[in-house]
């Protein structure tokens, strides 16, 4: 082989070169890549096939959102155009699609995209490219808390150990003598729930009695619960996705446990606590945290922003307006426009991604009132509040007043 | 104590929705000597088709049979159309043509009806009784009674009639049958139909414990792998028989053997699968087979 | 050019020049397209080293496995743990993790060795399946679930001011991780042609068609399935290795069951036993994804609802159906097609007479 390389690498000169007369050249760097006199582009990365999917229409959701901003002349009369490309979940695909999106598209900013290993796969790329990576859509903690090693990246959603900081305080507010048992993903998700609660506890930390890990690739998670039963936990953690999440509800009643429950936030949407219940599960004493508007909440049925909302959602002919994640998207859809529409004449990707991440003051109307999207020079958790809610029989009742956890994660 | 006799319970009641997807499998293994990566998902799209049925208004008790009917056409629908041609053809093509199949019923079930899962209704009462401290549901009674008159059924089927009798002499003596007047490749779409309706009996069985989603099925078909292997890959009894033993197994060495943990369990499938291949390749109930040359 | 070096490439056969077309403009590629469309060109190098491993493995020895995609993982890990945790220069790691896998794969085909192709298929797609949990256990080494950021190494002065010399721009990383993996897919292809041509590759194709009659035959079956088994790991691994380094970020999501499935998908579209075969079914598995989901919506003259059909199928559905529909249709997959097509073109062309080459056939897959 080594005796052949010089002569190929001849060939290959000579070829090149004869091709080369061909080609063109790359076009002189712009300071506002992805910005024209009446467009903005923006890219996303997202699951829209695979074992994820059902987060997809997210990113359809979003779409609509921009689609109504545009009917209405835009943003400072730029349209948005949002180019969305299926990751299938798998981070080596997002890495080659946001560079397709950064390199051949030639994208404003990648807004949105979702995943925390996806996300994390092209941190390093697109913050060595300086393209704003805004508004991840993953609450892992890391995606705000390294603002200082990553200038470009930001995320939007209460960040999990945010979250369970939450139901720390809740506990030792309320359940001081509680008998902590915690089911958790076996990923980085579940594990970042898990330090929050720990963190949180502090001192306390030792009322868990039993933590059990599962995977998701595990058939179910009966297991780890009947272990935690006997661990004599009255208060049962569930840091799970959806599925794995309604699983347990529904192995619990059948376990005759009857455990305060915590449920990530995540997992929540009425759609999965009416999938729980119809397969059996009681139900009973189920807590957790909200920070955006219930589509299927009657108290909002004649709320302005919630008609909005369904005005909205009808741009997008897939999207079914009950499902919580249409309305995730229409919210940080909202607070994206509001960026762009606060840079004002000054559409670079610095200025855009510096009021992002420390000039935030919004209240978002698809928030639950008083949530405010707010970030400042020393500090860039864009939402910080949750209030706790509890399971009725038919829907999520709010407790108290919104719980701030700003400030506690650093 | 109490918590081992838990999880052996609920071990059992996962054991026998495993039992019947093998069951599934080593039917169509009897029929034509292959194993058909698509079993898990075609009870998938069986589920589905149960699941539509319902959610139209029918009652669970006349779409399911209704949906083993269909389950069952379907699956010699597939035979006529995909494995025919190939028939003949070598065991790795087969192989591949199943795995294709999984793939695209996959695909289409994602397509058709989307990957938010659903909740799917069981039949059995979620209520549990107690018995010295452990619990079962009536709806873990009902997969295990479910799964063993299921069993049942195909064990009457095949030794007690002329068309379980004509089936195995397909199967195991093609040649000899052929010369006999036997449809030979009729009996083999048999075989698939009346896996499919057994496969789609498991489907329906655990859509209410996992919940419906396209990616349903995909954990339990290795589970499914591992109860037939562990029965012996031609046995119906030792199908079930492996099928309980693999959900006690993988239930209990989730809690008991701290390596494995909670996030190891579907390895533990794995291993049984590896173990018995290499120390016993022809498990439980298997007879050593004769190598042809 | 001495006359000697003349006469041999006259006495070449007509495939000789394919071979120099394709390399030359592989290795032109760069020159004339984007650096991202570079990327996705490595990717399709990479994914055809796996395939032409798992062609040695499945096309020639005719054992299957289903679970390559483990052993990609396998090699990535090792290299980036080497890299990551013990400082070393990526570059070196890649053989090291070819070689690690290679024996990791070796051992494997022992106990392989006493299962029937059924189980071995039935085993190796378990181990595909399981693969992501089990990557997310060793946390200290491989980073857990969430996984491990690899640095990527800049072009060095002499290749950047070659690139530019010809291009007149900077030569990029991902421009310059296209030429390391297109001199590993050349080298490890070379490979592979001098193995399987001689005595090796032929005592593997007598074990494939019977192996009572090849042992028969003083063919060491046992020796020969494990080495297969090994070889077709240590390709797998460099793959493995190499696909690490031109993604930047490894995690137990980049190795999911559908990865394994896609390699196969490589070797029967391209046609198993084949030389050429895993470099066309590599491009094709490896694009169809990407066009089906993004080039067909774009066409104008696809009807809307026919592109947003494909679209949303996913490549889940194109793949099932290509897979069974060259199985049924095709098994030879594209190479087999061709060469059917080039034959009875020759016999047009010259009359059926005078064409035999000495040339073997391609033998049919028997397992």
């Amino acid at each position: 082989m080594a005796r052949n390389g010089p002569r190929l690498a001849l060939v290959a000169v000579v070829l090149v070169t004869l091709v080369a007369c061909g080609g063109s050249g790359t076009p002189a760097p712009q300071t506002d890549v992805g910005i024209t006199s009446n467009s903005i582009l923006l890219g996303n990365t997202i699951a829209q096939s695979g074992p994820a999917a059902a987060y997809g229409t997210i990113a359809n959701a979003e779409n609509a959102y921009f689609t109504y901003i545009n009917n209405q002349g835009g943003v400072n009369g730029r349209k948005i155009q949002f180019k969305i490309l299926d990751d299938g979940y798998n981070p080596a695909n997002t890495v080659l699609l946001t560079k397709q999106l950064v390199e051949q598209d030639q994208v404003f900013a990648m807004f949105s995209g979702l995943g925390t290993q996806a996300q994390t796969s092209v941190r390093d790329y697109l913050n060595t490219k300086k393209v704003p990576q805004l508004f991840v859509a993953t609450g892992a903690t890391t995606f705000d808390l390294d603002y200082s090693t990553n200038k470009w990246t930001l995320g939007w959603q209460p960040p999990y150990q945010g979250e369970s900081r939450i139901y720390a305080k809740d506990i030792l507010a309320n359940h001081a003598s509680a008998k902590i048992g915690v089911l958790y993903q076996n990923d980085d998700y579940g594990q970042d729930y898990l330090k929050g609660l720990v963190d949180g506890l502090g001192a306390n930390a030792s009322m868990i009695v039993d933590k059990e890990p599962f995977d998701l690739t595990a058939a179910s998670p009966a297991a780890q619960l009947a272990k935690l039963k006997a661990a004599g936990a009255d208060t049962l953690f569930l840091f799970a996705t959806p599925k794995p999440a309604v699983q347990s509800l529904v192995i619990i009643t059948a376990l005759h446990w009857t455990p305060a429950v915590y449920l990530n936030g995540v997992s929540n949407p009425q759609v999965y606590m009416v999938a729980a219940k119809k397969n059996g599960a009681a139900l009973q004493n189920v807590t957790s945290v909200g920070y955006i508007k219930d589509p299927t909440d009657p108290q909002w049925a004649s709320d302005s922003a919630m008609q909005q909302y369904r005005t909205i959602i009808a741009l997008c002919s897939t999207c079914k307006p009950d499902d919580g994640f249409n309305i995730y998207g229409v919210a940080v859809a909202y607070t994206m426009v509001d960026v762009l529409k606060q840079a004002g004449t000054n559409m670079t990707r610095a200025n855009v991604m510096n009021i992002a991440a420390n000039q935030l003051n919004e209240t978002n109307p698809f928030l639950l009132p008083g949530v405010k999207v707010k970030t400042s020079s020393s500090d860039h958790f864009p939402i910080m509040q949750e209030q706790v809610i509890t399971w009725n029989g038919t829907g999520w009742s709010l407790q108290g007043n919104l719980i701030d956890s700003r400030g506690t994660i650093k | 104590m109490q918590e081992f006799l838990q999880l052996v319970v609920s071990g059992l009641a996962a054991g026998g929705i495993f039992a019947s997807l093998a069951l599934a499998l080593v039917l169509i293994y009897n029929a034509m000597g292959l194993v058909n990566f698509a079993q898990g998902e075609m009870a998938m799209f069986a589920t589905f088709i149960a699941y539509a049925l319902i959610s139209r208004g029918m009652s669970f008790w006349i779409a399911f049979p209704v949906t083993l009917v269909l389950a069952f056409g379907g699956g010699i629908a597939i035979q006529r159309i995909v494995i025919r041609p190939v028939e003949r053809a070598p065991v790795l093509t087969l192989v591949i043509i199943t795995l294709g199949l999984a793939t695209l019923v996959n695909g289409v079930a994602g397509f058709l009806f989307g990957y938010v899962p659903r909740p799917f209704e069981s039949p059995f009462s979620s209520d549990t009784v107690g018995v010295l401290g452990v619990f079962i549901s009536y709806r873990d009674l009902g997969v295990i009674g479910v799964s063993g008159v299921v069993l049942l059924l195909v064990y009457l089927l095949l030794q007690h009639t002329t068309v379980g009798l004509t089936m195995r002499a397909a199967a195991h003596h093609p040649e000899a049958s052929r010369l006999l007047g036997v449809h030979v490749s009729w009996m083999l779409a048999l075989g698939w139909g009346l896996a499919a309706a057994v496969g789609a009996v498991s489907g329906i069985m655990v859509a209410p414990v996992l919940l419906l989603e396209p990616n349903m099925m995909q954990a339990i078909i290795i589970y499914a792998f591992a109860a037939a292997v562990l029965g012996g890959i031609e046995s119906p009894l030792g199908a079930v028989v492996g099928g309980l033993i693999v959900g006690v197994t993988v239930n209990l060495a989730g809690v008991y053997v701290p390596f494995v943990g909670g996030d190891l369990q579907l390895a533990v499938g794995l291993a049984i699968i590896v173990a018995v291949l290499i120390i016993r390749p022809n498990g439980l109930f298997g007879r050593a087979s004769v190598r042809r040359v | 050019m001495s006359s000697v070096l003349r006469q041999r490439i006259r006495n070449a056969p007509p495939r000789y020049a394919l071979v120099a077309i394709v390399v030359l403009l592989l290795a032109g590629l760069p020159t004339v397209i984007s650096s991202f469309l570079t990327s996705e060109w490595a990717q399709a190098l990479i994914l055809a080293i796996a395939i032409m491993g798992l062609n040695i493995l499945v096309g020639y020895s005719g054992q299957l496995s289903l679970g390559h995609g483990a052993f990609m993982a396998l090699g990535a890990y090792i290299s980036a743990i080497l890299a990551h945790k013990y400082k070393m220069d990526y570059l070196v790691t890649i053989p090291i993790a070819g070689v690690l896998t290679g024996g990791i794969g070796f051992l494997f085909g022992i106990p392989a060795l006493r299962l029937s192709a059924l189980y071995l298929a039935l085993a190796t797609f378990a181990l595909a399946v399981v693969t992501p949990s089990l990557i997310k256990r060793p946390k200290e080494w491989t980073g857990g679930p969430q996984g491990l950021l690899l640095v990527q190494p800049d072009p060095p002065q002499p290749a950047k001011d070659a690139f530019a010399a010809i291009t007149g721009t900077a030569m990029t990383t991902d421009q310059w991780i296209y030429y390391i993996t297109l001199f590993c897919a050349l080298l490890l292809f070379w490979l592979a042609w001098n193995l399987l041509r001689f005595r090796p590759g032929r005592a593997m194709r007598a074990i494939r068609d019977g192996e009572v009659a090849a042992a028969a035959s003083g063919i060491n079956v046992a020796g020969y399935k494990t080495l297969a088994f090994g070889i077709s790991a240590f390709y797998a691994g460099i793959a493995g290795s190499l696909f690490g380094l031109a993604t930047g970020f490894i995690s137990p999501d980049t190795f999911p069951v559908s990865l394994s499935i896609q390699l196969l998908v490589g070797v029967v579209v391209g046609g198993l036993a084949s030389i050429p075969g895993p470099l066309l079914g590599a491009i094709f598995a490896y694009f169809l994804p990407i066009e089906s989901n993004q080039w067909v919506p774009s066409q104008s003259w696809i009807p809307s609802q026919i592109a947003s059909t494909v679209e949303k199928a996913g490549p889940a559905v194109s793949y099932g159906v290509i897979l069974i529909v060259i199985m049924i249709f095709a098994r030879n997959g594209i190479v087999g097609l061709v060469e059917s097509g080039y034959r009875m073109l020759q016999r047009r062309l010259r009359g059926a007479g005078d064409r035999e080459t000495g040339q073997m056939p391609s033998g049919p897959q028997t397992v």
